[in-house]
């Protein structure tokens, strides 16, 4: 087996038993991102340099008999929207070009003190406004499951790596489903934590009342191990939750015989892909198998997530995106005489169209004359959208759906369109707008070959119980060994 | 029409944020598209139903008002696409 390939759990236990060093491991990755990585484009930027600092370090501690923290040599490959001390973050924006944070996210912390080896960034749709990776500044990913669709997004680069071996494991961020969806174009796992478990320290601001941090990786156990690293409280993040967070890993094995499983029927709609829906049936009849007890719910307020998410999200990102002024950081245009030409001038040519578009779209939400009809409308609509989880979670454990409608969808195919974009996250929006974490994993592969993802939803906090169902599943199906064919 | 071609122009200048002429257009068709979509949150009554601006219970979160390392003034000033010494150099801002 090629060290490429193989989860982290799987090169934990290698490199304990010093049968590899944290050098050969990466220099193995090293040799296949130059392979492959050309016919995938998953990469803002490979570290390779100081990638052979970080591990040629760790296997002199490791030979010094010290503890070099339980990621030790795990290379992994971080979305370039979370800020990396002394390593350029972009977001896949013109308007951050050549941007050197001076400081680490506290995920990066995190990873950094469990002793990880920092691969390298990964392109996505600019400012994780997409559903592709097609609205990056800079390049476009290729699905290495068919080199002429897309990876999904908009941690597309994330998901494509992790799905080509081009890292063991990525983090992303989820907004409205920018893990979850590209986890499911891509045949991997994704999971995107309930909101406040994870800080968004160092994660430049998106929508801020519901962007997440979260673990893409090749299978449950790995996500299990990657979430029990980065959540936790952290005083840096006013919006942090102080929970205690399970050993997640411990509880992979309990037994999900009398689970309740809800089957919401607002899910399976016209115009989803056929074999998607098959594909889904068959993993309830897998999970029925195991114990489980399927049954039917109704999360009547699923049609109006969409409009409703456009109307947050886009209101709080044209919040949070006036900070690119052209000042302090980023681009700025040359030919700019006084200041409010500079602001104009900078921000019409940093910004890529589709930021554009939702800065637009939000300022007029919350412009005088339009606020109670448009902002304050969808934050009600966001109180019954997240009322519908609540209900329903008196009832079961965990939700089940589709991740996305169709599986993987060709480059270009949806670009000319915003509306037909934004309706393919329509499955993964409501998490995030009622605040619960969704796992994401591999359910089967399309006649052409192309991955199918499934999705569970469950209550704030309860990742612990989400992970167990899915690590049931994928104990129970063969789905996630499957590498695609470059 | 949800959306005039003077209210683009309007919004734009809010956001601070440039449109060339070709843009305009094809901006308002968008807008107007997708304003016509969120429409349809007009069909539920919300008379009753409180607003939700966060999942979480949000309180102010205070600390000990004590002194930490913070960044220098040449790591706070590194990324400034123009800078004077110590501060940030921006076109005029004042008529002269």
């Amino acid at each position: 087996m090629e060290l490429t390939g193989l989860t982290i759990h799987e090169l934990q236990g290698l490199l304990r038993r010093r049968e590899v060093t944290a050098k050969q491991v990466l220099m193995a990755f090293l040799k296949r991102i130059a392979q492959v990585e050309g016919k995938i484009q998953a990469y803002m930027a490979v570290t390779g340099l100081e990638a052979l600092r970080m591990a040629s370090r760790l296997d002199r501690r490791r030979h010094a008999g010290e503890d070099a923290g339980p990621l030790a040599g795990i290379p992994l490959a971080i979305k370039d929207v979370i800020c990396t001390q002394d390593v350029p973050t972009t977001c896949s924006s013109r308007i951050l070009d050549g941007f050197i944070p001076p400081y680490d996210a506290t995920v990066m912390r995190r990873l950094n003190q469990a002793g990880m080896v920092l691969l390298g960034k990964t392109n996505m749709d600019e400012f994780a406004m997409g559903s592709s990776t097609e609205n990056s500044g800079y390049k476009v990913t290729r699905n290495p499951w068919d080199l002429d669709r897309v990876p999904g997004g908009s941690s597309g680069g994330s998901a494509a790596a992790v799905a080509a071996d081009l890292c063991t494991a990525a983090l992303g961020s989820d907004t409205g489903g920018s893990i979850r969806q590209p986890a499911a174009f891509c045949g991997i796992v994704g999971v995107k934590p309930t909101y406040g478990r994870v800080s968004r320290y160092g994660l430049v601001a998106f929508a801020s009342s519901l962007d997440q941090i979260g673990p893409m990786t090749k299978d449950v156990r790995d996500a299990a191990i990657l979430l029990g690293v980065i959540a936790g409280h952290d005083t840096c993040d006013s919006t942090s939750v102080n929970v205690p967070v399970p050993d997640y890993v411990a509880q992979l094995g309990r037994e999900v015989t009398g689970l309740r499983i809800g089957i919401p029927k607002e899910y399976f709609i016209e115009g989803m892909d056929p074999e998607v829906e098959t594909a889904i049936r068959a993993a309830i009849n897998v999970l029925e198998s195991l114990g489980a007890k399927a049954e039917s719910i109704s999360l009547p307020h699923t049609e109006y997530a969409v409009a409703t998410y456009y109307l947050v999200a886009t209101a709080e990102a044209s919040s949070n995106l006036a900070r690119y002024d052209a000042v302090k950081y980023g681009f700025r245009a040359r030919e700019a005489k006084d200041l409010l030409s500079m602001y104009m001038k900078s921000r019409q040519n940093g910004f890529g169209a589709e930021v554009k578009r939702r800065i637009m779209l939000g300022t007029y939400a919350l412009s005088a004359g339009y606020y109670d009809a448009y902002y304050l409308k969808a934050l009600k609509v966001r109180t019954l959208i997240r009322k519908d989880f609540e209900d329903t979670f008196k009832r079961c454990e965990v939700i089940l759906t589709p991740t996305a409608p169709t599986p993987a969808f060709r480059l270009g195919e949806k670009t000319a369109d915003p509306l037909t974009m934004y309706l393919s996250d329509i499955f993964t929006i409501s998490a995030n707008l009622a605040g619960i974490p969704g796992v994401c994993l591999p359910c089967g592969f399309t006649r052409a070959g192309l991955p199918i993802g499934l999705q569970l939803l469950g209550k704030p906090f309860d990742e612990a119980t989400l992970l167990q169902v899915a690590f049931a599943y994928e104990q129970a199906t063969e789905w996630h060994r499957r590498k695609p064919p470059l | 029409m949800k959306i005039t071609r003077r209210e683009v122009e309007h919004v734009a200048r809010l956001a601070r944020l440039g449109l060339a002429d070709e843009e305009m257009e094809r901006m308002r068709a968008q807008l107007d598209a997708i304003l016509t979509y969120i429409d349809k949150l007009n069909q539920l009554d919300t008379r009753e139903i409180k607003p939700t601006s966060h999942v979480i219970p949000m309180t102010n979160v205070l600390r000990e008002d004590v002194v930490s390392p913070s960044l220098s003034q040449d790591q706070a000033l590194a990324n400034a696409p123009d800078r004077h010494e110590a501060f940030f150099r921006v076109p005029r801002i004042l008529e002269a």
